[in-house]
């Protein structure tokens, strides 16, 4: 038998210190939480993570340039682009073997479309000039500089070689200046001439109508909420069955109603001429702009902000209303200065989650946005499957994540994230 | 607002009834686009409105002609038949990792419990069309795109964040003495899982699983980028309809797909109270 009075540290039945085996145990019981959750982080990273990342990396990815035209981006080295002369003869060798090997493994093509994104016009001259170089013998056919302008006389352009040069890295900005209207020219990023210029403006009606929606949904979920809110139990879970079936019910399904029901000759505007309010012969055009856009976005996320909105406005005490009331305050005072600044919560909550699932909305848009009311994720579809301009498409996907994932940290630090209430 | 008190005066009883009003218009709003399309449905026309006979209630405008349509089109029972192979699959992938990483995380000393959280839940917050794009390069170059597995691998993670929420809710009313008391008597994890652990977290677990399913039978942006023609879901048909010239057998589909959303909400509700009864909190 131990002495219980003795001095020193608390023992655990084994013998081993009691601050020690606690210590184990917590370690113990950290490891086997993590061993739980190891299979999914494992599997979110390689689905889901990993290819994002790799997505994201290819708005800098420029190793094309390097890896098709290495012995050219060797030569241009030294060449000073801001003397306004073409480059040295060996800059020219060099281009004539890069360019005969790339022909010969067809990779001159790829190459020309990266170039041709920043200098439009490069990418003919490449093409052109590689289907005939492939028959020139590279070792003793000098002198190439006039050789290859007689062949194509693009490569007499110092732009061209310019182009070449600013481009020779392993990474570039390019894709991502493209993205807010800016090039890099001979002196540094500038802006696109003024016709050129459309990312920016896509990229602010995307956020214009973001808010609008969002500010739509607080609009008409707010006095939904507090109906729900102040109803007795029973009757306010029939009535939110009936904010929880347009939640549940397909996007698709409401994206195709929406359309039916928009069209010029569709139900609302048949309802509209038959009321009386609206000429048959100027029916109204609510579908493929703005508008019909807006009128489909709000409907689809409206639940998305009742539900926090509701949730909070649950957790308020009704009996502050009362004692405001009681103190004096007109129903407007009491709401206004008791009521609204308790509800303030809900409302962020429940914006902060509109306007990010608003800002990537693809699906709606393409189907009912026309081609006034589309949004940067249509603009992102586009570049990844139709253009080809993947670098381009990639990086207007980082802004918009960046966009995205700012809020969804603030919404983390204000709600935290495994507060979302889904019904 | 619960009751209009007696002494209200003219004008609150003017603002509780026009507030009711409001009220109302707003959940017309929420409704009717997805009602309306339900008679539409049956519609003997190929139009998208409601024709004079329908209106007059006359039985000849009426017709069954676009569900025949539906269930006799052969692009449209394959796409239906895919939507069926992948969603399933899919959600038995999210369900399983799901649940197992919600219990982990509802341990009571998680490290880095927020950032794994977060991790967990991006899936959810990412614009579609960024994961979209994603998969599409990733799973081109590991032979995924275009398979049946890189569609089911793809749902299955946009699936996961809603099992993680749903199923960490079940666990935050969870009574860890329980699993406890089983070891005190002699029972492994194992056995103490399945037996004490997973019959209370059950209606979680289903509920997410629902969710999961839904997000898989209703997706088609990732779809349209990672699966290829073999794999042309419901959805995707839908999408295309939709986008090249609209035919009324869309609005059978529709149909069909409100009545599943109508019994799988109504599941959940059930689920929902059957597990706030169980954790002893109020029946709301």
């Amino acid at each position: 038998m131990t002495d219980i009075s003795q001095s020193g540290p608390v023992l655990a039945a084994d013998g081993t210190p009691l601050k020690r085996s606690l210590a184990r145990a917590l370690r113990l019981q950290k490891m086997r939480a993590l061993l739980l959750i190891a299979p999914l982080l494992l599997f979110i990273l390689l689905t889901f993570i990993l290819p994002v990342a790799d997505m994201l990396y290819r708005s800098v990815d420029n190793r094309i340039v390097q890896d098709v035209l290495p012995r050219t981006v060797q030569a241009l080295e030294d060449w000073d682009p801001a003397s306004n002369q073409l480059p040295e003869e060996a800059a020219f060798a060099a281009l004539a073997a890069d360019l005969k090997e790339a022909a010969n493994a067809k990779t001159h093509t790829k190459v020309a479309k990266r170039l041709n994104y920043e200098n439009p016009g490069m990418a003919s001259v490449f093409r052109k000039s590689g289907r005939k170089i492939k028959k020139w013998d590279v070792e003793n056919d000098g002198p190439y500089r006039e050789r290859l302008i007689d062949l194509n006389k693009g490569w007499g352009d110092v732009e061209l070689w310019k182009t070449i040069k600013t481009y020779s890295g392993i990474r570039t900005s390019g894709y991502f200046l493209n993205a807010v209207d800016m090039q890099l020219g001979a002196d540094g990023a500038e802006m696109r001439p003024e016709n050129e210029r459309i990312y920016n403006t896509m990229l602010i009606r995307t956020m214009r109508m973001s808010l609008i929606i969002t500010f739509s949904c607080i609009l008409l979920g707010y006095p939904v909420a507090w109906l729900l809110a102040n109803l007795p139990a029973s009757k306010a879970n029939l009535l939110l069955i009936l904010v929880l079936l347009p939640f549940w019910t397909s996007l698709l399904v409401r994206t195709s109603a929406w359309k039916i029901l928009l069209q010029q000759q569709g139900v609302i505007n048949d309802t509209l001429v038959w009321i009386g309010l609206v000429d048959d012969a100027n029916r109204l055009v609510l579908i493929n702009n703005e508008l019909g856009t807006i009128i489909a976005m709000t409907h689809i996320l409206l639940p998305f902000m009742i539900l926090p909105m509701y949730s909070v406005m649950q957790t308020i005490n009704p009996t502050y209303m009362r004692a405001a009331k009681s103190m004096g305050a007109t129903d407007w005072t009491a709401f206004w200065r008791v009521y609204f600044p308790q509800s303030v919560p809900g409302i962020g909550a429940g914006s902060i989650l509109v306007f990010i699932l608003a800002v990537g909305y693809y699906i709606t848009p393409a189907l009912v946005g026309g081609t006034k009311g589309t949004f940067i994720s249509n603009l992102i579809a586009y570049h990844i499957s139709t253009s080809g301009n993947w670098g381009l498409g990639a990086a207007l996907g980082a802004i918009l994540l960046a966009v995205v994932l700012l809020l969804y940290w603030v919404y983390d630090k204000i709600v935290g994230i495994d507060n979302v209430k889904l019904g | 607002m619960s009751a209009l008190p007696p002494y209200a005066s003219t004008g609150q009883r003017a603002w509780y009834y026009s507030f009711r009003v409001i009220c109302g218009l707003i959940f017309f709003f929420l409704i009717a686009p997805i009602v309306v399309i339900i008679p539409l449905s049956f519609n003997a026309q190929d139009f998208f409105t409601f024709t004079p006979e329908m209106l007059r209630l006359d039985p000849e405008g009426f017709s069954l002609k676009h569900y025949r349509n539906f269930f006799g089109d052969e692009s449209w029972q394959t796409s239906m038949w895919n939507s069926l192979k992948i969603a399933p699959m899919a959600t038995i992938v999210s369900v399983t990792f799901g649940t197992l990483a919600a219990i982990g995380l509802s341990q009571p000393h998680v490290p880095f419990r927020r950032a794994i959280m977060a991790i967990l839940i991006s899936p959810m917050i990412v614009p579609l069309i960024i994961s979209a794009a994603g998969m599409y390069f990733f799973y081109s170059r590991i032979g995924l795109q275009g398979t049946y597995m890189g569609v089911v691998l793809a749902h299955a993670a946009l699936g996961i964040p809603f099992v993680i929420i749903t199923v960490t809710a079940t666990l935050v009313g969870f009574d860890r003495s329980l699993t406890r008391a089983a070891a005190n008597m002699g029972a492994d994890p194992v056995t103490t899982f399945f037996r004490i652990q997973m019959p209370l977290i059950m209606p979680g677990v289903i509920s997410g699983g629902l969710f999961a399913f839904i997000t898989s039978f209703d997706e088609v942006v990732v779809v349209l980028f990672v699966g290829s023609a073999g794999q042309r879901t419901l959805p995707w048909q839908m999408f295309t309809g939709l986008r090249e010239q609209i035919s009324p057998t869309i609005l059978a589909v529709a149909t069909i797909l409100v009545a599943i959303s109508i019994m799988l909400l109504a599941t959940v509700e059930m689920l929902r109270r059957r597990s706030e009864r169980l954790r002893g909190m109020s029946p709301s």
